[in-house]
């Protein structure tokens, strides 16, 4: 469980700008962070709390397969990303890495910028703590839920082949 | 029950029967594919977990295009990680400055890559072998962690949108007006999590390289894969080139699609993409006059070397209008020593072009044609997000090498047709 402040979005959220590739050599995910969104919205990095929860509509993350792009986000201290679909690589590329993303067409489209949220990942149940509002996230297959449980795609792999 | 092109060749490699659309399954891969972006990330992934030995030395790809010849010592650092684990590894499809070229351009022209294969590249337009009738996808470092590691990797088995392609394309039109126009119908996510499948009668008329460049986009319409029936055009293409064998899958009959999209080519006109989505289509002449300040003549998209001819049949005899710089950069090595052969590059240099050696450079915002705030790109490229080629406030069309070749004529958005000779 994990709660947090909302920021929040539109429609078709490409990677470019959630890390643009002039910043793709960076060395660490902390020196990445301080560059996250810069072109959509320069002043995400000064507001975002360690926690906070980010909300984007359709489409999210599309573009490029950088794995730099979920790495990014979670070391700017977003806890989770609810959105309402993904683009299929930063979806398998969150999965992969074990950074947690709810899809929810309905909380994305209701939550508002800067509305206070709790997540129950167990339970897949997101709630507006601001107008107490529930939403149910759609569950993931128990084949992707183990990769998840198992602590990311390399540790399902490694366990695998070392039998 | 039926499968498309897609699900039977992943059937294939899982071992299985059949698969319907939503089966999750594990596939054996027949290639796996990095760059110096997506690498260096997949061999410290590939390390931290404990993986040893990759599981076939010759069965993946690293190949350095993106910030080469390196750009900055970040990027020579990130290329040096690459050089050395393909070292350590014995990785035979290394390939580095020198024989190097744009990854997607490189593997089908080197016969890496062939009917029937199932490959995953950790770059988003690994979907471009699908010309080819093979599934190919782009995923993430993980995912080619993994690759590299097991030599599979799980798929949702996904559905499919049927193109089918009637009649023929027009003088000027080529396979980047056919997939911008197809992006501009079903959107960016019209495609999500789903296969496109190309079919019909128009297929017979495209080159393969118009082939190359329609498949290049599909993850532009966020597709999983975009696919080509197999025909005579490809095994001309992969013959005494593919390395592998070549299998052929055809779609059943009662194939299940979720949808049906019908594109006439006799009726498509030169079609661009407006900033900042691919989605936002025009047909060229609706923009024309608009002002440019860049033309980039290249990329995974757009530097073979048909696109090369195309481009150095408008620039004959002309030249690049004051003040717009012209790039145009060659896919290869081999579509480079090809356009110098056929004097293509003669006819760029005295156009006023600048000609690079292979790179993707620009086409990212890398190097090699970065553009300030206020600035505006007609560019072959295949992504025109906001930021995409430099300055978050700079600007990208996306278009034809006939277009983009025409615009940098006129210094504003323009077509070949009716270009006065000079």
């Amino acid at each position: 469980m994990i709660s947090g402040n909302v920021i929040k979005y539109g429609d078709n959220i490409d990677t470019d700008v959630i890390i643009a590739a002039r910043y793709l050599n960076a060395p660490s995910p902390e020196e990445m962070a301080k560059h996250c969104m810069e072109d959509l919205d320069p002043d995400f990095v000064n507001r975002v709390q360690p926690g906070d929860v980010m909300v984007g509509g359709a489409n999210f993350g599309c573009g490029s397969s950088r794995e730099h792009a979920p790495i990014a986000i979670k070391a700017s201290g977003i806890s989770c990303v609810i959105a309402d679909s993904f683009a299929r690589i930063f979806y398998r590329n969150a999965i992969n890495m074990g950074f947690p993303i709810l899809e929810c067409p309905e909380a994305a489209a209701k939550i508002q910028n800067g509305d206070k949220v709790s997540v129950d990942f167990a339970s897949g149940v997101i709630t507006d703590l601001t107008t107490g509002e529930t939403f149910q996230a759609k569950g993931f297959p128990e084949f992707i839920d183990n990769i998840i449980k198992n602590g990311g795609l390399l540790k399902y792999y490694k366990a695998k082949l070392d039998n | 029950m039926g499968m498309t092109m897609t699900q039977k060749i992943l059937a294939a490699h899982a071992g299985l029967e059949s698969v319907q659309a939503g089966d999750l399954i594990a596939a054996r891969l027949d290639l796996v594919l990095g760059n110096d972006i997506t690498a260096p990330v997949a061999i410290d992934e590939f390390r931290k977990a404990g993986f040893g030995q990759v599981f076939d030395k010759e069965k993946i790809a690293i190949v350095l295009d993106h910030y080469t010849p390196c750009k900055d010592i970040k990027a020579a650092q990130l290329c040096k990680k690459a050089r050395d684990f393909a070292r350590e590894q014995q990785l035979t499809l290394f390939y580095d400055v020198g024989c190097v070229g744009i990854e997607h351009a490189l593997l089908p022209e080197q016969g890496l890559v062939g009917p029937g294969d199932c490959i995953i590249g950790a770059d988003s337009h690994t979907c471009t072998y699908g010309a080819l009738g093979a599934f190919s996808t782009g995923v993430g470092s993980t995912d080619m962690a993994a690759g590299m590691a097991a030599g599979e990797n799980w798929f949702k088995v996904p559905e499919a949108i049927k193109v089918t392609l009637k009649g023929q394309l027009n003088r000027y039109v080529t396979g980047k007006d056919v997939i911008l126009h197809l992006i501009g119908c079903i959107g960016v996510d019209g495609a999500l999590y789903k296969s496109l499948e190309f079919t019909g009668e128009g297929v017979a008329s495209l080159s393969m390289d118009d082939r190359f460049t329609i498949a290049n986009m599909a993850i532009e319409a966020g597709a999983k894969n975009g696919i080509f029936p197999v025909d005579e055009k490809t095994l001309e293409y992969v013959k005494g080139r593919y390395k592998g064998t070549v299998d052929v899958y055809e779609a059943d009959p009662d194939a299940i699609y979720e949808s049906e999209v019908v594109i006439d080519l006799d009726q498509l006109e030169p079609t661009v993409s407006l900033p900042h989505l691919p989605s936002n289509t025009k047909k060229a002449k609706e923009v024309k006059g608009l002002h440019i300040d860049q033309v980039i003549i290249g990329s995974c998209t757009n530097g073979r070397i048909s696109d090369l001819r195309a481009a150095a049949e408008v620039l004959k005899g002309r030249k690049v209008a004051p003040f717009v710089r012209c790039i145009v950069i060659p896919a290869t090595q081999e579509i480079y020593m090809q356009s110098i052969e056929e004097g293509l590059t003669e006819i760029f240099i005295n156009a006023g072009c600048a000609v690079s050696t292979p790179t993707c450079g620009p086409c990212l915002g890398g190097h090699m044609g970065c553009m300030c705030e206020g600035e505006r790109a007609v560019a072959t490229t295949n992504r025109n997000f906001i930021g995409r080629m430099g300055h978050a406030e700079s600007e990208v069309i996306l278009a034809s090498p006939y277009i983009a070749a025409a615009s940098a004529v006129m210094g504003a958005v323009a077509l070949p047709e009716g270009l006065e000779v000079k």
